[in-house]
């Protein structure tokens, strides 16, 4: 009855989540260069990353994370954590979920929203790394605008879902759970998404 | 992986019985259109006829009380989509009224349907519930007026198990209204002794697939002398309540399982009670931070729902599922929307602790060896997911 050709996800997202890779293990000693932690319980997801840093090449040597977070979270941060090992802190940063997702082989539509969380965390444990080391400087300051303060969610994002083909609230939702606590960003997000939505249809790259 | 198949999610559906099995088998040449004339046609009719009376009969109801529909979620949509149509009923003249009362711990076929009628300018209240599931009786006679024209309740909760007090809550509702009583009771009949005389309501949802039956086939228990007017229309059958040529063979298969439970239901409700009872035990002394979630005493001898600190229920389900175990979750991950169940959140359990549960719900199938199994293959889980939870070693810190 257990026909491991019908799991609900990719062979790649399975092999990861049985035995997800890089775990951050409680009571081990580790001296992290940096850490990032976002996400909610509340919404159902929280991740941790923890980052080592060869400070001289600027390589991440080492990568670690805890999740509260479902299987697509925790495949998602698994692999995450292989990828970057030994890359560039610089383009670790520019890590993006759809990197993470391709990585994976696929995850279905209604599971990306969960697999936001890796690279978020990643980005702040990368930001934490450049606060320690008087890098501020590097922290990319995004002149974003927050739109949802619950879920942190900007209109950066709101922008990349679209790109990634976000068409409605709903898909938006799906993929940045953007308004799933107190929806009061709503009305300013469609308006958003509508707006976005035109701009990359006059401008489609 | 092992072949181990355990499966405890007989809430979500059953496997047929197979004395259901061996109906169906026998029956695939029934073909006939019930409502032809000719022999072809009167067998079948006799065949459905002879599986309403069983129906009927377990349920106490008269055979004519007995309308086939396609589920129960079919047969709840009519309850709360007719009640609109007709303007006198038990004697009430309704062209004022038109709130209906239900509960927040609904199935989603009759929230979202209610939710539909508010668009069309019903008022619809809804009952709140108290810690373990159960509605008060005295809010429910606060909200009844004279406008009230239906209430619905569930008799028995899908997610946590809890029964409602029918026979009661009917009481109330027409000691102190003119209005109709539905229960959906898909999840009570076949597991605990259903009366529709003795309970007193007016109307009841039954479904096949949740009591060894087939998919597709359900019953709408309605009234004697209770108005009516079909959902689905432009037929003949089922008295003009519910046009559509019958399933027959889903009928005959209804009335089979129907027939089984009568026969096994009693034996099975003292022998999974056990069982849901070791498992509970089990579990509570061998995980630590757990909580359950439901009515310790008045609830389904077959399902328990528990929420373990710290874990999102969709990877442990996952996990359970990799080792060869079916249960079920409140988790948002798992159900495709981005809310924990609307169920235990009415309970006032947090959301953390709706993501984190886990419902088992046992079936006629289940052995006591499976239990082992499970409790030994729950403790690794739920180790492992803690093991790497930023939600549960927080807490230890």
């Amino acid at each position: 009855m257990t026909n491991e050709s019908h799991w609900v996800y990719t062979e790649k997202v399975k092999e990861n989540f049985m035995n997800p890779k890089n775990i951050l293990i409680d009571g081990d000693d580790y001296q992290d260069d940096g850490k990032g932690v976002v996400g909610n319980i509340k919404c159902g997801d929280e991740m941790m990353v923890v980052i080592r840093v060869d400070k001289k090449k600027g390589i991440i040597i080492d990568c670690r994370w805890k999740t509260y977070g479902c299987a697509s979270a925790i495949a998602s941060t698994s692999i995450l954590s292989e990828m970057v090992k030994g890359m560039n802190i610089e383009k670790a940063y520019h890590i993006s979920p759809k990197d993470v997702a391709k990585e994976l082989g696929g995850l279905p539509e209604h599971k990306i929203h969960c697999s936001v969380l890796g690279d978020k965390a990643l980005r702040a444990a990368i930001d934490d790394y450049y606060r320690r080391n008087g890098l501020d400087f590097k922290i990319k300051k995004e002149k974003a605008v927050l739109i949802c303060q619950c879920m942190n969610i900007t209109d950066h994002e709101i922008e990349n879902a679209v790109l990634e083909g976000a068409k409605t609230y709903y898909e938006l939702q799906e993929r940045t759970k953007i308004g799933t606590v107190c929806g009061q960003c709503k009305d300013k997000s469609i308006e958003l998404l509508n707006s976005f939505i035109k701009k990359q249809e006059e401008n489609p790259s | 992986m092992g072949t181990k198949f355990v499966y405890m999610d007989n809430n979500a559906t059953t496997p047929l019985h197979p004395e259901v099995k061996s109906i169906i088998k026998e029956s695939v040449d029934i073909f006939g259109n019930p409502s032809s004339l000719h022999s072809c046609g009167r067998l079948a009719s006799e065949h459905v006829e002879k599986a309403r009376e069983k129906i009927a009969s377990f349920i106490g109801a008269e055979h004519e009380e007995i309308i086939f529909v396609g589920s129960g979620s079919e047969a709840n949509n009519t309850v709360l989509s007719i009640f609109l149509c007709s303007s006198k009923i038990r004697g009430h003249d309704w062209s004022n009224g038109k709130d209906i009362i239900t509960t927040r711990i609904e199935h989603p076929c009759v929230l979202e349907t209610s939710k539909c009628l508010r668009s069309r300018g019903v008022n619809v209240f809804y009952l709140d519930v108290d810690k373990f599931g159960k509605i008060n009786l005295e809010q429910l006679k606060d909200m009844l007026t004279t406008k009230t024209r239906l209430v619905s309740i569930m008799m028995a909760n899908n997610e946590i198990g809890t029964i409602q007090d029918i026979k009661s809550i009917a009481d109330v509702v027409h000691e102190n209204s003119g209005a109709l009583f539905h229960t959906d009771a898909v999840q009570a009949v076949g597991k605990i002794p259903v009366d529709v005389k003795e309970l007193g309501v007016d109307f009841l949802t039954l479904s096949g697939h949740k009591m060894y039956g087939p998919k597709g086939i359900g019953a709408l228990y309605a009234k004697k002398g209770v108005e009516f007017c079909p959902f689905i229309r432009g037929g003949q059958q089922e008295k003009g309540r519910r046009a559509g040529t019958e399933n027959t063979l889903g009928i005959i298969a209804l009335g089979k399982a129907i027939e089984m439970r009568a026969k096994e239901m009693e034996e099975e409700h003292i022998r999974l009670k056990g069982f849901k009872d070791i498992l509970k035990n089990s579990l509570e002394q061998k995980i630590a931070d757990i909580h359950f979630n439901g009515h310790p005493d008045d609830s389904l001898s077959s399902t328990l729902n528990v929420s373990f600190d710290g874990v999102e229920g969709e990877a442990v389900l996952l996990y359970l599922d990799l080792e060869g175990i079916a249960v079920s979750t409140g988790s948002a991950c798992a159900s495709g929307s981005l809310n924990p169940s609307h169920v235990l959140l009415a309970t006032g359990v947090s959301a953390e602790r709706a993501h984190g549960s886990i419902r088992v719900s046992l079936g006629r199938e289940n052995t006591k060896e499976e239990l082992g199994y499970v409790i030994e293959i729950f403790q690794k889980v739920i180790a492992k997911v803690r093991g790497m939870s930023t939600a549960y070693s927080k807490r230890r810190e």
